[in-house]
């Protein structure tokens, strides 16, 4: 990230540069004798969110034990863009069926691709599709394992021994959904976070064989504002032990002729800075921490630009961890925050489906 | 006698008695008690020229019988003739049953020309039904192939239309091999694919069949008879084969009913059969789309349509999975009443719960099947539907029309079920805070009176405290729709209040107190807005009506819906009412006073008579509140004497000096029913009538005899409001002292 790339803090390591229209580095709101507190971990803080809640301040529960991780199971996850969408709870999903339910909507995208002809289930298609389950993206006891689908395009020319090309893929998880999973009755799978990469069309083919199979409604998972900024707050205060990309945050401002968008970025250790010293409690974050934290960030932009930042509407954030825009696309970036990351982000989409 | 089996009993309960094509069951049962008696008897008139009829068809099928036999044709003229009866009597009243065997044997065995063969297939016209048995030996003769194309053709298109009057159909499907052997032919396929069609059971669906029809799409292209066919299939197997109809389809077979149609019509009408042709292809697969949207955003609620969750393909792998898959059946056949109750047993919700909302016969098994996933299936597809799609919630949404139609449905589905949805309740919490009050006004209000009954205080701010908002700063009608949609809740709660009491529901929420005090709550609200609205509106004529509509419930709760809870209408509400210039509204206060008083006499003789322990009694303001009123009423009616006697804080009682100024002569007998101003209209017309020449208008005539004429007069007019207070609240002492008595009895 060379635009953001400021020095460390200090009273004169301020460097600005434009981005678009206007960038700013952000140091100097950082007290250079402020006490560094341990970071508490991205799952914890991310507990105390209150996303779709009210405001205030919330605990994090213990943690029930989880096994390792393999990395090399979820790196297909990271540095992608997913789109996302909430997902009502699968009526009569069988996790032993995935063979067959792969084989029919095999069959499903090809018959809705050739319109008015008919298609028989289980013979090759053009398109493959693959059903699996991940067991290790996960959260709690309570939740399912997530449920990755991957659209092939079968390679014709060089028959068996070319792989196929990969055209699309959805995965389907839930990460510490309790609140959710806990209140519905059997024959009711939760994983009300759907994610998807790869052309809309097949988004569509693809969610609709699941509206139409397990009685569920996909819905498109935006971020508001108010949630990115705890996202910011967040992200930009946890330790990562290799060189961090600057911390971003993209506002966008509204009712002119002309969109105008306003990139601000910051160094992340003056990032990381900052919200220690705005940050009370490790282990919890409160509203009135992410207001101070981003007050400070609106303040300093305005000392140096005259623009009030705050009647902007703050559209998309970009962290070492993850990236968020508030269409409701991320990217993760690092696989150690993974698990806390889609914890947000199953918390976010279970409060829109309740 | 095998036509008088009745076929509306198949022997297995997968059989597709909606596959029928025409609803024979009133044609039948004309023609049940003996088909060729039944004929004469209903043309008494031609009864001569039947039997005659009868008679050369008798002959005509022995000669045709026997022409079945000898090789050598025989003299034209003969065939003629006979070929003649048969037509007549065919178009006239139908062919009986046994004459079937004989004509389809000679027209497919071939052995006259096609002219002839043409014209007995076209006069193939039932009286009653077709034997099975015929039809049998038809497909054989046609297996056989010593026919011409044309008429096989021909009877493929009669098989197709006479397809119902067939009276069984068991061993013609055994037949389902051989006619699916002729769709190699290409002129008859579309005719033999529908056919099939109409045939098909599940187990014929097998996984050879649906690799012929496949092969033969690929050889053909899209053709219609096919899709419909395939779609069948996909009906029956998902797990085998399936297809995607386009949208714009709209007949998939050719119109086959050919040269007999109105033969058919006119025969019925003459036998008194009723129902039309009708073809019924539920192929609904496909929604037809208005227009390009988001793929999970439309409100178009889903077709029903079976759920694929019973995969059988690989029974031999997975049947531990498996429930019951064999017998179910399937949603999209469900068209009729009785075949909702024959196949109740084995009925499975559609694969997308929304679908019910249209199907009057899923939202009645739905009433009868208790099932709580059924429930939050349409919780979770209703709650993001209406989330989404809300107009004043989602910027830029420019499909409020849709949206009003989707509530309209929602709306009818909870009348039918007479019961709220969840999703629907907590859309109205959530959204109605950010309401216009414009969008949608009359399909949200309707929907405010299903909210289940609750905790007052728990829905006050996100019900009752927007709705007053919006009802103070909107126009009068919409605080009449509001009027009126807070009647409909009230009503929906003291019926469910009612059923709760009887099936001794206590929860905590649902205890008498608990209830009574819900209610209370919801009337005080109701006479606060009205008082307010009153004044704003001016004492409104119209807004009144609905006000005192809301009254009409309230009054009753206690003898109607056994409630112990009577709520006397505010002041606000009772004296411009009480004043009104309108007769209708002071007849409706008279009647709704009328039955607080039934109320509270019922409520006393209960206390009195103690016969259980009451948990409640109304309390003494209660009736001294309504004594009050009566006091005002019976002043301003009868007794001319409501600006001496109202004891009402907020009432009429006006000192005498004050009424003194008015200059009005005789204060104390000008104010009654016969100068009452919504009275005065009624009291002229009367005068006109008793003294025709009088101009003068002298009201003081009326009284004595006059006065109970003029009671006469009043109660003629409609006034029933007013008979029921007079002869209920106003003991009339004497008839001498009857323009001054007024006694209160409470």
């Amino acid at each position: 990230m060379a635009e953001g790339r400021a020095p460390r803090a200090g009273a004169d390591g301020k460097k600005f540069e434009r981005r678009r229209r206007a960038a700013a580095a952000m140091a100097e709101e950082a007290p250079e004798g402020g006490a560094v507190r341990t970071l508490p971990s991205l799952r914890r803080l991310s507990r105390a969110l209150p996303f779709g809640r009210s405001h205030g301040r919330l605990i994090v529960p213990a943690l029930c034990s989880q096994e390792k991780a393999d990395p090399q199971k979820t790196a297909f996850v990271l540095r992608k863009a997913w789109t996302l969408y909430s997902v009502t709870p699968l009526y009569g999903f069988r996790r032993a069926r995935l063979r067959d339910y792969a084989r029919l909507l095999g069959a499903f995208i090809a018959a809705e691709k050739q319109k008015g002809l008919a298609v028989e289930v289980g013979v090759e298609l053009d398109i493959k599709v693959a059903l699996s389950s991940l067991a290790d993206i996960r959260g709690s006891e309570l939740d399912q394992a997530a449920l990755l689908v991957q659209l092939s395009s079968r390679s014709r020319s060089s028959s068996r021994n070319s792989e196929d090309k990969p055209v699309w893929l959805g995965w389907f998880c839930s990460v510490f959904g309790d609140e959710l999973s806990e209140s519905v009755p059997e024959h009711f799978t939760c994983l009300p976070l759907f994610l998807s990469h790869g052309a809309e069309s097949y988004t569509a083919l693809v969610g609709s064989w699941f509206q139409k199979t397990f009685d569920c409604c996909f819905r498109r998972l935006a971020i508001s504002p108010l949630n990115l900024s705890w996202m910011v707050a967040m992200w930009a205060g946890c330790k990562l032990d290799r060189a961090a990309s600057a911390v971003e945050l993209v506002f966008s401002v509204p009712r002119l002729a002309q969109p105008l968008d306003i990139s601000y970025a910051i160094h992340p250790e003056d990032a990381k800075a900052l919200w220690d010293t705005v940050q009370k409690t490790p282990g919890e974050i409160t509203h009135e921490e992410v207001d101070v934290f981003m007050d400070c960030l609106y303040a300093h932009f305005h000392r140096h630009f005259k623009i009030h930042l705050s009647a902007a509407k703050l559209v998309k954030i970009s962290t070492a961890i993850a990236s968020a825009h508030c269409d409701g696309i991320v990217k993760i970036l690092h696989s150690q925050y993974l698990p806390g990351v889609l914890m947000l982000l199953t918390e976010l989409a279970i409060s829109q489906i309740q | 006698m095998q036509r008088r089996k009745s076929s509306k009993t198949p022997k297995q309960p997968l059989s597709i008695p909606n596959k029928s094509q025409t609803d024979l069951s009133a044609w039948r049962k004309g023609a049940k008690i003996d088909s060729e008696k039944s004929l004469q008897n209903n043309q008494s008139a031609d009864d001569q020229k039947c039997e005659s009829q009868e008679g050369s068809l008798e002959q005509a099928l022995s000669y045709f019988q026997k022409a079945q036999d000898s090789v050598a044709p025989k003299k034209k003229s003969v065939e003629q003739e006979h070929l003649d009866a048969v037509e007549s009597t065919a178009l006239e009243q139908g062919l009986p049953p046994e004459g079937f065997e004989i004509l389809l044997k000679v027209v497919l065995s071939g052995r006259f020309a096609d002219t002839v063969n043409t014209r007995l297939l076209k006069s193939l016209i039932p009286a009653s039904v077709i034997p099975e048995n015929s039809v049998v030996t038809a497909v054989s003769w046609l297996c056989v192939g010593k026919c011409s194309g044309n008429i096989q053709l021909l009877f493929l298109k009669w098989l197709i239309t006479m397809f119902d009057f067939i009276d069984h159909k068991e061993q013609l499907n055994a037949l389902y091999g051989f006619f699916f052997s002729f769709l190699q032919d290409e002129k008859l396929c579309p005719y033999v694919c529908h056919v099939l069609y109409l045939l098909t059971r599940k187990e014929n669906v097998r996984p050879f069949r649906i690799r012929i029809l496949l092969d033969l799409q690929a050889k053909m292209g899209m053709q219609s008879h096919l899709q419909a066919l395939l779609s069948l299939y996909k009906l029956f197997c998902p797990e085998q084969v399936t297809i995607t109809l386009p949208g714009k389809m709209k007949t998939y077979f050719k119109n086959s009913e050919g040269p007999w149609k109105a033969a058919i019509t006119a025969v019925r009408q003459r036998n008194q059969g009723s129902s039309p042709l009708s073809q019924a292809v539920f192929l609904g697969t496909s929604q037809p789309q208005s227009r390009k949207r988001k793929w999970n955003a439309q409100l178009v609620i889903p077709a029903s349509s079976a759920s694929t969750k019973h995969l059988d393909e690989d029974r031999e792998k997975s049947c531990f999975y498996l429930c019951s898959p064999n017998e179910s059946f399937p949603v999209e056949q469900l068209q009729t009443f009785p075949q909702l109750l024959q196949n109740i047993h084995c009925l499975e919700f559609p694969s997308q719960m929304g679908s019910v909302l249209t199907n009057p016969l899923l939202l009645h098994y739905m009433n009868c099947v208790k099932d709580e996933s059924i429930y939050l299936r349409l919780y979770y597809w209703m709650g993001q539907r209406l989330q989404e799609e809300c107009p004043w919630c989602v910027v830029d949404n420019p499909y409020e029309e849709e949206f009003r139609s989707f509530l309209e449905t929602v709306y009818k589905a909870e009348c039918f079920l007479q019961e709220g949805f969840s999703a629907c309740e907590e859309f109205l919490y959530k959204t109605l805070p950010l309401w216009d009050g414009v969008c949608c006004r009359s399909e949200v209000l309707r929907l405010v009176s299903w909210i289940p009954l609750s905790s007052f205080s728990d829905i006050k701010p996100y019900l009752f405290d927007p709705l007053a908002q919006l009802f103070f700063t909107s126009s009068i009608y919409f605080k009449c729709s509001v009027l009126e949609s807070l009647k409909e809740l009230l009503q929906n709660w003291l019926i469910r209040s009612v059923i709760q009491m009887d099936l001794e529901i206590s929860s905590v929420n649902t205890t008498l107190s608990g209830l009574v005090n819900v209610v209370a709550e919801l009337v005080h609200f109701v006479g606060w807005i009205s008082t307010v609205a009153m004044r704003l509106e001016n004492n409104s004529t119209f807004l009144l009506n609905f006000i005192l509509d809301f009254y009409g419930t309230v009054c009753d709760i206690y003898l109607k819906y056994n409630l112990p809870l009577l709520i006397m209408p505010p002041a606000g509400v009772f004296y411009p009412a009480l004043l009104s210039m309108d007769s209708v509204n002071l007849n409706q206060l008279c009647y709704i006073m009328y039955r607080y008083r039934a109320n509270l006499v019922a409520a006393k003789e209960n206390e009195l008579s103690k016969k259980k322990i009451l948990q409640f009694k109304f309390s003494n303001q209660t009736y001294q509140e309504y004594n009050q009123y009566i006091i005002a009423m019976v002043g301003c009616l009868w007794t001319s004497s409501a600006f001496q006697k109202d004891t009402h804080p907020q009432g009429l009682c006006m000192d005498d000096k004050l009424l003194s100024k008015t200059a009005v002569k005789e204060i104390k007998s000008s104010f009654n029913i016969v100068y009452h101003p919504a009275m005065m209209g009624c009291s002229i017309k009367f005068l006109q009538q008793i003294c025709p020449g009088d101009t003068t208008l002298n009201f003081k005539l009326i009284k004595g005899k006059k006065w109970d004429w003029y009671l006469e007069y009043l109660y003629s007019r409609g006034l029933k409001g007013l008979k029921a207070f007079i002869e209920s609240s106003i003991s009339r002492v004497s008839q001498a002292a009857r323009s001054k008595a007024g006694n209160v009895d409470v």
